[in-house]
């Protein structure tokens, strides 16, 4: 069993298909480029993988289950748009509260070890809304890693990254990918996509245009897939 | 860190109690809600005393639902916070990814709303007593009681209205609308209540009925909040 598989996947929002029959399977240690134009439904595709939304219609499990399932929730580590993080509060306190909420162990101990991680460690209880916006970035990569998820879900991470955290960030998923685990990342920057990806998934007007491996032609050419898959 | 570790799960209550002190915590920095709250509660509190004749034996009968009115308005600036918190950088998003359940988020923002809740409430309580000259001491322990279990109805119904209307332009308006109607019951109980007790009646007799109805608005609007809450959560 594959640790993300897509079947028969629609939403709906109010009459408007935002997915549509969209179908995929991503293996394990695999990481997946989501690409599409604005408004092609990457964004939707990875809040329902993530558990933040349900499909109107078709299947959606991760690491085996449901993406609702608590246990899957623990296996699943989310970057979106937002850093999701509360700028009253320390980064300690942040990723203190995070590591609590995903019953790590040792919270504390985990909490500091990802603040050394990140370069954090000196302003560990500098509140959030002091930060500036490459630490709150950062801080924020390591809340999505904090709890070591299995599946990676990174909805366009490398829009608001500063050149620091871009690099933590593309060090955290090669050592993701070389521990085994799954990355789907969706977004518009297609050469640092492109690179990282082993498998890309053009998604058009809500429909999945083309799914397969990344070839070395993408990688060359990073508008190919779009010209050939995509609209004109 | 081992997988088996990280499956290792907080308990329920654990988990509320993580979520609500966070909720304090962030409020206590801030002191946006709390601060408005308690603004706004002294000067409705003033503004009555000059409706109402203080030394009127009329004004001490009306003296419950004037209090609960100041609590019911004071607390929907509280309670409309509450989910509204998490929209800023999308935390919500990352609780609602979290294996945190539903319910435990929502008993923890609910516990969290009670505590500050009450302690505008404890401030409230010596204005009024000065204001209205009623001697609401004499049945401390009791009128307590009702405090707290009125309290708690109007913030579990404001919390969860409060992750209903989250997503809504107009949810600083939208939250009394939806809040009010349905507090009626509670209200009327903890409203019925409150006079004698502020004028030292004990609470026995007639007042009973009255307890059992504001204990049972408590359950069963608790039950069906912490039931329904994954599905207004995740749409």
């Amino acid at each position: 069993m594959n640790p993300v598989e897509v079947a028969g996947v629609w939403k709906f929002y109010g009459d408007y298909p935002a997915l549509r029959e969209v179908g995929f399977a991503v293996e394990a240690g695999a990481c997946l480029a989501l690409l599409g134009r604005n408004g092609a439904g990457k964004t939707t595709l990875l809040r329902i993988l993530g558990g933040l939304a349900r499909p109107t219609r078709g299947n959606v499990t991760v690491c085996g289950a449901e993406s609702r399932d608590r246990a899957t929730r623990r296996a699943i580590g989310i970057l979106g748009h937002g850093i999701s993080l509360y700028d009253e509060l320390s980064a300690f306190e942040n990723l203190h509260l995070f590591a609590r909420i995903y019953g790590l162990e040792a919270p504390k101990r985990a909490a500091m070890e990802w603040l050394e991680r990140t370069g954090l460690e000196r302003v560990r209880d500098g509140l959030v809304r002091e930060f500036s916006r490459g630490m709150r970035q950062r801080l924020a990569v390591a809340r999505a890693f904090l709890h070591e998820p299995s599946v990676v879900l990174l909805d366009e991470p490398f829009t608001a990254l500063d050149d620091r955290a871009i690099a933590l960030l593309q060090t955290l998923l090669r050592d993701a990918l070389a521990a085994g685990r799954t990355i789907v990342i969706s977004t518009h920057q297609l050469r640092e996509a492109l690179e990282l990806a082993t498998h890309v998934a053009l998604l058009v007007r809500g429909r999945l245009a083309h799914s397969g491996e990344r070839t070395a032609e993408m990688l060359e050419d990073t508008g190919w897939l779009y010209r050939h898959y995509g609209e004109a | 860190m081992a997988v088996p570790a990280l499956r290792r799960s907080l308990s329920f209550a654990g988990q509320s109690l993580t979520i609500a002190s966070k909720d304090v915590r962030a409020e206590l920095r801030t002191k946006e809600a709390l601060n408005a709250s308690v603004a706004f509660a002294l000067v409705i509190l003033l503004l009555f005393s000059f409706a109402f004749e203080p030394t009127e034996v009329e004004t001490r009968q009306i003296s419950g639902g004037l209090l609960w009115l100041v609590f019911a308005f004071a607390g929907a600036l509280i309670l409309n916070r509450s989910f509204a918190r998490e929209l800023t950088n999308d935390c919500l998003d990352a609780l609602v990814a979290s294996p945190i359940s539903g319910a435990a988020l929502f008993l923890g923002k609910a516990v969290a709303n009670l505590a500050l809740l009450v302690a505008v409430e404890l401030i409230c309580l010596p204005v009024f007593g000065v204001f209205y000259n009623v001697g609401w001491t004499r049945q401390f322990w009791p009128l307590m009681l009702v405090v707290l279990l009125g309290t708690w109805g109007l913030t579990v119904v404001g919390t969860m209205f409060s992750a209903l209307t989250v997503n809504l332009r107009l949810r600083e308006l939208m939250l009394p609308m939806l809040v009010y109607p349905i507090m009626i019951p509670g209200l009327l109980a903890a409203v019925q209540l409150t006079t004698p007790l502020a004028m030292g009646q004990p609470l026995e007799g007639d007042l009973i009925p009255w307890l059992r109805l504001l204990v049972a608005f408590d359950v069963i609007f608790t039950a069906l909040a912490l039931a329904l809450v994954e599905t207004v959560l995740v749409r």
